[in-house]
């Protein structure tokens, strides 16, 4: 037997490795619609719970929206569950064409094409359109799958601090003697809930010929006036050359992504990015159900307007209530602890009070930085909000850190 | 070899720690088993010891482990200049 005791039991020794470094993932089952109030089976075999989701990518609500799911039917009815079939030789149905075509107008990108994930995207693109005597410039905090895409190039790269142009500057100097330069971002980071300055980004790359790719996963649909991204919030649409998002947050939640961009760029990913060649085509159910949300996005900004008004009630109501949160706009909320057993303490202090969040750690988040990651959704209520408010001031007060600083946090627990 | 730390440490500092990082940084201090500098940035790293003592140095030694405090990077460094 190839699976010797001796195997099972080496596997079962790494298994113990990530328990006793207390970084196994528990399991936690979902018993009802993604939304803002689920019913939650956590630890599992627990009776169900009712909670308020606090850590959701459902951004939008769309991923229970009536609208969406009744797209969502139609779809299959119409063009049935699966392609069996890659892209290139029978997977591209007519609706394909139409959601890559209205990702294009939405965006405002020349042409898009569509992948299983975004992190397949993320994957493929730079295969597909850098090599060798290029160099991809990338920012030290991008997304996991950015950096297993660009390992899988073979164009050079190198790393600028985190949102630090003066840094950029140096980078972009260093690398003149390269073929083509490509800057790398996400347009808000996903641990921090930041923005990217694209505008002087966009000026750097202009001064040093040098393209731009922005993973806009935490932005499409509700950044900027019109949720277009960061590119349009801070007014360089017409200035990035490659955008990838998802259709797994905010524009629908179930799965599938793009590359958006300059029409050779992606057409270069239709020859060669591996991902596209390999892998099955996009269900039309999520297609059509995507185009939907498009169609919604596009002819109204409620949802979006709504998001934002309760990141600002949530942010005023947590800095009211004393709690250390990071400052900024986004509905990506960190409240900061600084040591990994506190955030893990407090979060599930906050399950016991009926709201579902997270503590983060390393190696998620840099050591001392132990964050509690609360995401804020259109669907949520204000009800809701001020509830998951009250529950942190309650557990809050319990550890003793409200009203507390960095120092003062971590001067209590220690990072 | 005081020499090489002084410049690899001056390198990390400046090219890993922001000044609100309150990190304080010296030869021992742990570079990637702390999150300092994370495996994908110790290309940028490999590069600089590269360029700047004209060597080469082979992906079997540049492991996280060897690159995980000054000390040990000056050790590298040390073993491909001879």
């Amino acid at each position: 037997m190839a699976y010797s005791t001796a195997t099972r039991q080496a596997f079962a020794d790494d298994i113990a490795t990530i328990k006793e470094k207390g970084l196994f993932k528990e399991k936690r089952f979902i018993c009802s619609p993604q939304a803002a109030e689920i019913e939650v089976e956590y630890p599992e075999g627990a009776a169900r719970e009712k909670v308020l989701n606090f850590c959701a990518n459902n951004y939008l609500g769309f991923s229970s929206h009536p609208e969406v799911a009744k797209a969502a039917h139609a779809g299959l009815d119409s063009r049935g569950f699966g392609m069996s079939s890659v892209r290139f030789i029978c997977g591209t149905q007519d609706i394909h064409r139409e959601l890559q075509d209205k990702v294009s107008v939405f965006l405002g990108m020349e042409d898009t094409l569509l992948f299983p994930s975004c992190m397949d995207a993320n994957a493929g693109v730079f295969e597909a359109v850098m090599g060798q005597g290029d160099v991809i410039i990338a920012d030290r905090l991008i997304h996991a799958s950015l950096i297993d895409g660009i390992r899988l190039c073979s164009a050079e790269y190198d790393t600028f601090k985190h949102m630090d142009m003066k840094h950029l500057r140096k980078k972009l100097e260093l690398h003149q003697d390269k073929r083509r330069r490509l800057i790398v971002t996400d347009g808000v980071f996903s641990m921090d809930g930041d923005l990217c300055p694209l505008d002087e980004l966009c000026d750097l790359a202009d001064e040093f010929d040098t393209m731009v790719l922005v993973d806009d996963s935490h932005a499409s649909g509700f950044i900027g006036k019109t949720g277009r991204g960061v590119h349009e919030h801070f007014g360089v649409m017409d200035r990035v050359d490659l955008i990838t998002t998802t259709f797994g947050k905010a524009l629908g939640g179930a799965s599938g992504g793009c590359v958006s961009g300059r029409s050779e760029l992606v057409e270069l990913c239709r020859q060669k990015a591996r991902p596209y060649l390999f892998s099955n085509s996009l269900s039309p159910v999520i297609v059509s159900a995507t185009i939907k949300v498009i169609d919604l996005l596009s002819s109204s900004t409620e949802l979006r307007d709504r998001l934002e008004a309760n990141t600002g009630r949530f942010r005023e109501g947590m800095t009211a209530a004393g709690l250390n949160i990071r400052p900024g706009v986004t509905p990506i909320v960190p409240v900061m602890l600084y040591n990994a057993k506190l955030a893990n303490d407090m979060a599930r202090d906050m399950y016991a009070e009926g709201i579902y969040v997270i503590g983060f750690f390393f190696p998620v988040v840099p050591e001392g930085q132990a964050r509690i990651r609360v995401q804020l959704s259109a669907a949520h209520e204000n009800e809701h909000i001020d509830k998951c408010v009250a529950a942190f001031k309650r557990v809050g007060e319990k550890y003793g850190i409200l009203g507390l600083d960095k120092k003062g946090i971590i001067e209590k627990y220690g990072k | 070899m005081d020499e090489i730390r002084e410049a690899v440490l001056e390198y990390v500092i400046d090219e890993y720690v922001d000044e609100d990082d309150d990190i304080e940084v010296d030869a021992d201090t742990a570079l990637i088993s702390s999150g300092i500098v994370d495996s994908f940035s110790m290309v940028s790293l490999k590069a600089f010891l590269e360029t700047k003592y004209d060597i080469k140095i082979p992906d079997e030694d540049a492991t996280p482990e060897a690159f995980d405090t000054v000390a040990s990077i000056v050790k590298i460094v040390e073993k491909h200049r001879n």
